[in-house]
């Protein structure tokens, strides 16, 4: 049983245009990045948001504070079985900045059935009362069992739900690509 | 089968050294959760911990409640004076009655030694060793290897010296079994009424002369004098331990200068301890009790969650996938 990948989705250039995109859209939006925290969901959001503020800081030329959030603890699914390999290790949630009437830029990989956007944003509550909340993830692959939307999007992948995703990112996985691919038996 | 989590935290004795990285680097994430504007969390919603306390504890209970709190799971605070235990309930019936009210954890200390062992066997709920008797109390080890390992990284080789009485303490008991798993070299140092016999056994040095135990070493853990488990008097009188195994600021200078002070309180100031030497800078006994709160959430998060897991019968392979953080 393993994953067996079936295409690229995005290559290192395609990701590279995407983020950066994504970095001008939101300094369009925001008139500016004034009151904007990035914050990454671990693991590979946290690498995302870290390119995404450093866009943000050459374009309008001011520093843009990078946070980390670990949702493991705010999970819905501490109920539901997972084996030993599977179960994500307790991270360290980052945030140094106050966030009250700050505009967030949530960043994740994917965006799939918006549980992990779900507990990002209960966690974030707890850190203060941000002004706003804005949702950028690098693939939308739809199937959403809650409702929630990106406002940034890399690309919209149409998926369906036995497929996988998968996000290589060159700081953890030595080389930037977004694969499609099926778990085989 | 090799859990790498257990039903219950019974003590530091026989637990691998991978068993005590899970838990160490586990605490490592919780304990940013106590500096948040909200310290709370809500990991174990829904779950019930009864705190059962047949021994007085400041720390370790409030310790365990705040842990419990910050991880949002229910709480029960049960002592000895004021529950039927007064009135001559037998540990086992106390269990099984508070078991029938569908409890997940039961945290417990007793002055007999076994006490959570008993339990354990006898309850599907995980228990935690809080500190029974002279035996082990493995949240304190815990938490002082936790403090050892954020100061001085790796223990490996390092030495640590124990001082006080070795044979009466729990406290004791579990740094050893869990230091010495580390890697860590271990000296204990007391009168010789409270060396207990062949405890090199498990793996330490004994070191009778204070001033040779404590060079070189890179941190002291300083132990109370128990004047509550002194049944027959093992040294003359307090001054005189305080003379001979007491650390004060003239002793300071035998100390390698990086060396820390630990104890695990409550402090007999001007015994085992002097009161400059506990506030002064090498002393790390206030950090001690902030990373217990951290060491008790991790290990009750993991006990949690290792319960669940055992429940699990068949494993669901796509659900599996979604809870992999890399793939959606």
């Amino acid at each position: 049983m393993g994953f067996e990948a079936k295409a690229t989705i995005m290559d290192g250039d395609q990701i590279r245009r995407a983020v950066k995109r994504i970095s001008h859209e939101i300094v369009e939006r925001n008139g500016g990045v004034k009151k904007v925290v990035v914050v990454g969901i671990r693991r590979r959001g946290v690498h995302l948001a870290h390119r995404i503020a450093e866009y943000l800081e050459r374009i309008e030329e001011t520093k843009v504070p990078v946070g980390a959030l670990d949702i493991t603890l705010y999970r819905d699914d501490f109920q539901v079985t997972r084996n030993i390999q599977t179960r994500p290790v307790v991270g360290t949630t980052e945030i140094k900045e106050d966030i009250t009437d700050k505009v967030i830029i949530l960043v994740d990989d994917v965006l799939f059935t918006g549980r992990t956007v779900r507990a990002a944003l209960d966690e974030l509550i707890d850190f203060g009362r941000p002004k706003q909340i804005q949702l950028a993830v690098l693939v939308d692959r739809g199937h959403r069992e809650f409702p929630i939307k990106a406002d940034y999007v890399g690309r919209n992948v149409p998926t369906s739900d036995t497929e996988l995703v998968e996000v290589r990112l060159t700081e953890l996985d030595g080389r930037d690509e977004v694969i499609l691919g099926e778990m085989r038996e | 089968m090799n859990r790498q989590i257990r039903k219950d935290l019974l003590g530091l004795e026989g637990m691998s050294a991978k068993e005590i990285g899970l838990i160490l680097d586990t605490a490592v994430s919780f304990k940013e959760i106590s500096e948040r504007p909200v310290k709370k969390v809500p990991a174990l919603r829904g779950k019930t911990v009864v705190n059962l306390f047949f021994e007085p504890s400041t720390r370790t209970r409030a310790s365990f409640e705040l842990a419990e709190k910050r991880l949002s799971a229910d709480s029960v605070n049960i002592s000895k004076a004021g529950s039927s235990v007064a009135k001559g309930e037998s540990l086992r019936d106390t269990a099984e009655n508070l078991e029938a009210m569908k409890i997940d954890v039961i945290v417990i200390r007793h002055g007999s030694a076994g006490a959570p062992h008993f339990l354990a066997s006898l309850l599907d709920a995980s228990v935690v060793n809080a500190g029974d008797g002279a035996h082990e109390h493995p949240t304190q080890g815990l938490l002082d290897i936790f403090t050892l390992r954020e100061k001085l990284e790796d223990l490996k080789g390092r030495k640590i010296t124990i001082i006080g009485d070795i044979a009466h303490s729990r406290v004791a008991r579990s740094n050893i079994f869990g230091l010495v798993t580390l890697g860590a070299r271990v000296t204990v140092c007391g009168p010789p009424t409270m060396i207990p016999p062949r405890i090199n056994d498990l793996g330490v040095e004994v070191e009778t002369n204070l001033r040779r135990a404590v060079e070189d070493a890179d941190a002291l853990n300083v132990l109370r004098i128990q004047l509550e488990r002194q049944k027959v008097s093992l040294f003359p009188s307090l001054a005189e331990y305080a003379n001979v195994y007491g650390i004060n600021r003239e002793r300071l200078a035998w100390l390698k200068p990086s060396c820390l002070i630990m104890h695990p309180g409550p402090m007999n100031r001007g015994v085992e301890i002097s009161q400059d030497v506990a506030d002064g800078d090498r002393a790390v006994i206030l950090e001690q009790v902030t990373n217990g709160v951290a060491v008790r959430m991790a290990v009750l998060y993991l006990l949690c969650e290792g319960a669940q897991k055992e429940k699990a019968v068949e494993v669901d392979e796509m659900e599996e996938e979604k809870a992999d953080s890399r793939t959606f």
